[in-house]
């Protein structure tokens, strides 16, 4: 039986979305101060009326709840995004950060940061100038692979390689250059944290992930065709070119409002995507809502572990994603190996 | 852009004609390089046409052209009195299906997955997949025995397994005109002879198909006519008996090969190995 009906994907997103919920409770009682579940749900359920004391509902509602729904914005755009790049590209190796993409996001973003008091730009502008460092990536790293994935894996990874290192070199350049940011901030943005939400501009970045995630599962179908090939797309119907430009727009708008607010935070495309294909199979028009939800919930989680692992000091998220997407990487890139020549 | 899809009527079905398949004129040109020159042949409704020639001589160039993935270096394709290139995409997707000779597929998909895809050109946009699509889809797999793999992963299967995958996905997309690319390479006899027993019950429908082969001996048994390509041009176009002759085989294949009929009455052709044509007694 085809495994693909209505039922399954009420099941299956379900199911995810109780999961977040509860990660995300979790990770609202979770912290330095101790405050139990029930105060959470309490908050949770009776808003104003909740008896918890003012001490309690600044911690949940002022400090932790937004570095919620950060989490939850950052890991549900990087998660997607990882999984369009994959299909664009035809490859099971991409991912934002890995590709780059991030780095020329945050290269241009750090540039308004550096250069915005001399140049009196808003901070707002932060994020469309992560989307426009996003999307020039993005055209580069097609214009290097001569476009439509037809370029080798090796290829695209040391694009993306040869793309980081120049985006980090950047970064620090234009922070020692500016004095503007301390080591420790330019330490925060190169490996990706959401510590320092100080951004105003949390409206546009929510607005441009929305619009990212919609795109990504109005034209999941067309994910699954366009992983086949253009020409297999094309003959089924397809409309290959507007529905390619439609998503590198949408994805490279939401890596750059994600990067604008936390930085280079690396290998959640690859990890979410891969773990939930094992579970729920390759089929776009699942995996991609559902990679969504599993992002958002994955870097909350992360987040969690890396504000509280180490008692009373917090490591940046991006260093547990790292932890956990390298080792994955490696065993991925050498799986690929072992199918074929990677040439 | 969706304005014209919904102008060009997609609803062929009803036609006499949907399945014609006429080449006219068509020339091929791959980079600086012309293939082909003044090609004209045509696929009757009812009809299965086999494409045969020399390896690189055009024959995925043509299908190609056909279902507009190419366009021609000069000449036009008909398809049910609609010039393809006129066509959209989606409308076209509606009428013609390829059978490609294989594909490369990146990530694990399930054989249902990958079958129900050919469905694309009759889903809206966006939406889920119908009652329809999943019936057809299951209807599709149990014709070529496949039925038992609509849970496995396409990455797991074998080559032949494969081509019954893809030849299965181009069958729900419901078309008019069926384009086969080497469809049986990989598949053992027994699957061959099924491929073409459905190409030929597609046919009867009174629909057309057009198969590139290297089997010329299966082609003449399934094939009411075959076009013969040569270099930069057709040689022959006719019935097997016309068109597969030790003199046209040498002029498009350069070898030597014996023509005969068979025990069953369909041409057998037996090329010579040693460079001088067999004796048959």
């Amino acid at each position: 039986m085809i495994r693909l009906t209505a039922t399954r994907m009420v099941l299956v997103l379900g199911t995810l979305s109780v999961a977040l919920v509860a990660i995300s409770v979790f990770a609202l009682a979770t912290g330095p101060s101790s405050v139990g579940p029930q105060e959470v749900l309490d908050l949770v359920f009776r808003g104003a009326d909740a008896s918890v004391d003012s001490a309690t509902r600044d911690i949940l509602l002022g400090i932790r709840l937004p570095r919620i729904v950060l989490g939850l914005l950052v890991g549900a755009a990087l998660a997607s995004a990882g999984a369009v790049f994959q299909a664009l590209l035809r490859n099971p190796l991409a991912d934002p950060y890995v590709l780059g993409v991030s780095g020329g996001a945050a290269l241009a973003g750090v540039s308004v940061l550096a250069l915005g008091s001399v140049l009196t730009v808003s901070t707002q502008m932060v994020p469309i100038a992560a989307f426009a460092g996003g999307l020039l990536a993005t055209g580069l790293l097609y214009w290097v692979s001569g476009g439509r994935g037809r370029s080798s894996p090796t290829g695209l990874l040391l694009t993306g390689v040869v793309f980081n290192s120049i985006a980090s070199a950047g970064i620090v350049f234009l922070a020692s250059v500016s004095g503007f940011f301390e080591g420790s901030r330019i330490f925060l943005w190169l490996i990706g944290h959401l510590s320092a939400v100080e951004i105003d501009a949390v409206g546009i970045v929510a607005a441009s992930v929305f619009v990212g995630l919609a795109t990504a599962c109005a034209l999941s179908r067309s994910l699954n065709f366009l992983a086949l090939g253009d020409e297999t797309a094309s003959h089924l119907g397809v409309p290959v070119e507007s529905h390619r430009r439609a998503l590198l727009l949408a994805t490279s708008l939401m890596v750059g409002a994600a990067v604008a607010v936390s930085g280079l935070i690396g290998f959640v495309g690859l990890i979410v995507p891969h773990t939930l294909r094992l579970v729920i199979g390759s089929y776009h028009r699942l995996l991609s809502p559902a990679t969504a939800l599993t992002g958002a919930g994955f870097l909350v989680l992360s987040d969690t572990v890396a504000r509280t692992v180490l008692d009373g000091r917090e490591l940046p998220v991006g260093a547990v994603t790292a932890l956990v997407g390298g080792p994955l990487f490696i065993y991925l890139l050498r799986r690929a190996q072992a199918r074929g020549p990677m040439t | 852009m969706i304005d014209r899809m919904d102008s060009v009527d997609p609803g062929d079905q009803g036609r006499v004609d949907a399945g014609h398949l006429v080449f006219e004129s068509v020339s091929a040109r791959v980079g600086n390089r012309v293939l082909l020159t003044d090609v004209d042949f045509e696929v009757r409704p009812g009809e299965v046409v086999g494409l045969i020639g020399r390896n690189g001589v055009g024959k995925t160039t043509l299908l190609r052209i056909a279902t507009a993935g190419l366009s021609a270096a000069a000449g036009e394709v008909w398809l049910g009195g609609d010039r393809v290139v006129d066509l959209t995409r989606r409308a076209l997707a509606r009428r013609v299906a390829l059978v490609p000779q294989d594909v490369h597929v990146p990530f694990p998909f399930r054989v249902g997955e990958l079958v129900i895809m050919g469905r694309a050109p009759h889903q809206p946009l966006i939406g889920l997949e119908s009652e329809v699509d999943v019936e057809r889809t299951h209807a599709a797999l149990d014709r070529l025995g496949i039925a038992h793999l609509v849970d496995r992963e396409i990455t797991t299967l074998s080559g032949g397994e494969r081509q019954l995958v893809l030849f299965a996905r181009a069958l729900v997309q419901e078309p008019s005109v069926l384009l086969l690319d080497e469809p049986t390479a990989f598949l053992d006899l027994k699957h061959r002879l099924e491929v073409l027993r459905e190409v030929r019950c597609f046919a009867a429908s009174g629909r057309g198909a057009l198969i590139v082969s290297h089997d010329l001996s299966l082609a003449a048994r399934s094939c009411d006519r075959v076009v013969l390509l040569g270099e930069g041009s057709i040689v022959a176009v006719g019935s097997p008996a016309e068109v597969l002759t030790p003199e046209n085989l040498r002029i498009a294949f350069e070898i030597e090969a014996a023509c005969f009929p068979g025990p069953d009455g369909s041409l057998v052709v037996v090329p010579n190995l040693l460079g001088s044509a067999p004796r048959v007694e």
